[in-house]
């Protein structure tokens, strides 16, 4: 049996598991983050009290922190009167950052749990041999009054990553070469189990960046077999006791994939689909790419080894003038990081604009929206058309390195040229 | 909802995502017309004013890929849609629909094959789509059983409350 399917059964109290089979599963964590009101609404609507459990649901105001306009202002008002009502434990107001960030930060996430979000990026807790998995409003408002949701067992894919990625490779690279293979749809309703010496030896916030990314192929849920940096991060916080679950010796995934990420390269999804990834060098070769904006942020690419990443290349440089940099932490932790390592000077030093800890620009909502015609290369996780603005703006997804070798030049530029 | 179903079609492409489905920018928005009014505006903004009431969306593959976001099967329903038809589906994006009460049908091919403006009969018993200007039939794959169970209780809402009252 794989770890999944043993969380799985765990939690739906059933003897056996089997493929394709629907579960009805316990959910030890579940999060509504501030754009779904429809929750609430949704609880309200099927008849819904008192939410079942006020120990292992909460809100976090991650899209719209701080409110933009009167209606989201609204919506987190309602929003935080329902948590009021209901006595939540833990309540994740403007001022913490992203959902995916906060959770297990606050312990409420760690090995062999099922945490369910609704917000399609919860495959990112995989990083901590979590199942995580998305869900609409009214999936979520179920849960609230239940503690349960039905749930499909799930074919397991494994995607082994082997060797050491070159310098100016980072795990953005990694998950977006995976996705150029994979495709946008390759994994749809699978779980996605990484494996191999690449993510034995990855660190808490690089497992992050190739977890959150596994639902841009359509993963239900992704997993990793937690290391020792992941026990040691999750010993510190967790909230509850846990069990790491293990996949059985000689467990027969549904499909392999194998890739040596020794050989790969800096990588772009370039406009206007995750999918449509090309190495950095032969986006070059084909000519100059002019960029308005950057982006350094979200759940995908806003921690403190990314900032790193970013202010190793940046620090004591200018972005290009007539261009802007945005860099949001990841969360309040991230942020008060960044501040003691001196990072967020030498980023407004360089030219660059800071934000609230939270999602940013990564949606279109605020704090960056993109005009017609406008270029962004961003380390965030999607590039559809309108994702970060008009319809009419085109976009980049890239390391955070690449991000602000790029914005020095005001033109994609490979990071390894300042490494 | 388990009748035949039957109406004008408008054709979309691969990877709709619920970023062209239901744009980040009008997310704050709670009103079901009022969202219903800017659905599929990431590709065209007239297309809601213009949709054929009571019809389908036929698209490519892996429709409502991206976000969780259920305004995106609320924006489809109010827009007029009643299915759709496409190649594949993302996962959250199916479950959303199913619970709303939005049929999201797999049916290869017919993207390629229907053109805007033609008239489809759905029949979800039997798996098939025909387009009624030229006679011509797709198979479509049939929706699970627990899809089914939810649909029959005219979704998701109707189904918690019934419980909850018990």
């Amino acid at each position: 049996m794989h770890a999944i399917e043993k969380i799985l059964m765990k939690n739906s109290g059933v003897k056996e598991i089997h493929t394709g089979e629907i579960v009805n599963a316990k959910i030890d964590f579940a999060e509504i983050n501030d754009l779904y009101l429809q929750t609430v609404l949704s609880f309200y609507e099927m008849g819904g009290k008192k939410v079942w459990d006020n120990t292992r649901c909460a809100f976090v105001f991650d899209h719209y922190a701080p409110t933009p306009d009167i209606k989201s202002a609204e919506n987190h008002k309602a929003m935080r009167e329902f948590a009021q009502k209901n006595n939540l434990k833990y309540h994740f107001d403007t001022n913490c950052g992203v959902c995916h960030q906060v959770m297990p930060e606050a312990g409420v996430i760690y090995p062999g749990m099922i945490v369910v979000a609704t917000d399609s990026h919860t495959t990112t807790h995989g990083a901590f041999g979590a199942m995580g998995t998305g869900c609409g409003a009214t999936d979520m408002a179920t849960i609230l009054m239940t503690g349960e949701l039905w749930l499909r067992v799930p074919e397991i894919i494994e995607v082994r990553l082997e060797g050491e990625t070159p310098k100016g490779v980072y795990p953005k690279d990694v998950i977006l070469a995976v996705l150029g293979k994979i495709r946008a749809d390759g994994a749809v309703y699978k779980g996605m189990d990484f494996t191999g010496s690449y993510v034995d030896n990855l660190g808490v916030a690089g497992r992050m960046v190739i977890c959150n990314m596994a639902v841009e192929m359509g993963a239900k849920t992704a997993y990793m077999q937690p290391n020792k940096e992941v026990i040691d991060y999750v010993t510190k916080r967790a909230v509850r006791p846990f069990e790491v679950q293990f996949t059985d010796e000689g467990y027969k995934y549904s499909e392999s994939y194998v890739f040596d990420v020794s050989k790969l390269e800096p990588e772009l999804a370039c406009p206007s689909s995750v999918e449509n990834v090309h190495t950095l060098s032969s986006v070059i070769a084909e000519g100059e790419v002019k960029l308005n904006q950057g982006y350094i942020g979200s759940c995908t690419g806003g921690r403190v080894e990314d900032i790193a990443e970013a202010v190793k290349i940046l620090k004591g440089k200018h972005i290009k003038e007539y261009t802007r940099l945005i860099v949001i932490p990841a969360s309040k932790e991230v942020m008060l990081e960044c501040i003691t390592r001196g990072y967020i000077s030498d980023l407004i030093n360089a030219g660059a604009t800071i934000g609230t800890p939270g999602c940013g620009a990564c949606l279109g909502v605020h704090d960056g929206i993109l005009a017609p015609g406008e270029v962004c290369i961003t380390s965030t996780n999607r590039n559809f058309p309108g994702r970060m603005g008009s319809n009419k703006a085109l976009m980049y997804l890239a390391s955070p390195a690449t991000v602000a070798a790029s914005m020095i030049n005001g033109k994609i530029t490979d990071p390894r040229e300042f490494l | 909802m388990l009748k035949e179903l039957t109406g004008k079609c408008i054709i979309v492409g691969d990877n709709i995502d619920t970023d062209q489905i239901y744009p980040g920018r009008f997310l704050a928005l709670t009103d079901p017309k009022e969202i219903g009014s800017h659905c599929l505006s990431g590709i065209d903004e007239n297309i809601a004013s213009t949709f054929p009431k009571g019809g389908f969306v036929v698209a490519g593959r892996n429709f409502g890929c991206g976000s969780s976001r259920e305004h995106a099967p609320i924006a489809l329903l109010n827009m007029g849609a009643v299915a759709i038809l496409a190649d594949s589906f993302a996962r959250i994006f199916f479950r959303n629909s199913i619970n709303l009460g939005l049929l999201p049908v797999i049916c290869k091919g017919i993207n390629q094959k229907v053109k805007s403006g033609q008239t489809l009969t759905l029949d979800i018993n039997k798996g098939i789509v025909k387009v009624e200007e030229t006679g011509e039939i797709f198979e479509c794959e049939k929706l699970g059983e627990q899809a089914m169970k939810i649909l029959e209780a005219g979704g998701i809402k109707p189904m918690m409350r019934a419980k909850f009252a018990e």
